[in-house]
């Protein structure tokens, strides 16, 4: 059964410039929810950024990822995402 | 789509999409949904007054199977309108919010049109010509 921290680590290897946030919802280990911002969202509608990450786990969901509750957001530049973080 | 093999759950569900102006695919019915995001999905179509049929996955696993080859979207709900896939709980729950799904659904121009609302369309008439084929 996959945990939060390891679907975020898949979808930040498998999107290229993409952060995730991932948080198990349940505690279950089977429904989790993710917020992911990438670049390569850009210029797609929700539904094929959406799809972006589904195929990252393919037939695991709906089988053992029962829920991935998704966010998704096209990240405006990769200046501010670096910007971003230097100031945290 | 012109496949030798006859896919009768396949064809059963694409014209459900084709038939419906809007339609649900979810676990349960609208009445008695059989999963939160499911139901969540209904609540917001509801509230909208939006006019719907819907269709219950769960009695033969062959209909989740088919709709996710059909949509190419893994999940469940999924809410189409005019034949196009509009998204499942999470996109419906951002359109909702924002607004967009009102305009999606072409809800405001009913409304300006003062036609009528329709009464809302449960499972009997989505679901029986899928339930039909599966014998």
């Amino acid at each position: 059964m996959p945990s939060a921290e390891e679907i975020r680590q898949r979808i930040e290897a498998a999107i290229p410039g993409a952060r995730a946030e991932v948080e198990d919802y349940t505690g279950g280990g089977d429904h989790f929810r993710a917020t992911v911002v990438a670049a390569a969202f850009a210029g797609r509608s929700r539904i094929e950024q959406h799809k972006l990450v589904y195929d990252v786990f393919g037939a695991e969901i709906g089988g053992p990822i029962h829920a991935l509750s998704l966010k998704t957001e096209a990240a405006q530049a990769q200046a501010d995402a670096t910007s971003g973080a230097a100031n945290v | 789509m012109s496949e030798n093999q006859t896919n009768p759950i396949r064809e059963a569900i694409s014209e459900a999409i084709s038939e419906h102006e809007t339609i649900l695919f979810m676990k349960g019915t609208p009445e008695a949904p059989a999963c939160g995001f499911s139901a969540r999905t209904v609540a917001m179509l509801q509230s909208l007054q939006a006019p719907f049929a819907a269709v219950d996955i769960l009695p033969d696993p062959r209909i989740r199977q088919e709709l996710s080859a059909i949509s190419n979207w893994p999940t469940i709900p999924q809410l189409f309108h005019k034949g196009e896939l509009i998204g499942g709980c999470d996109i419906v729950t951002e359109m909702y919010e924002s607004g967009e799904l009102a305009e999606a659904l072409e809800l405001e121009a009913r409304d300006a049109e003062a036609i009528e609302p329709e009464p809302i369309v449960t499972h009997s008439n989505g679901f029986t010509p899928i339930q039909n084929r599966l014998s």
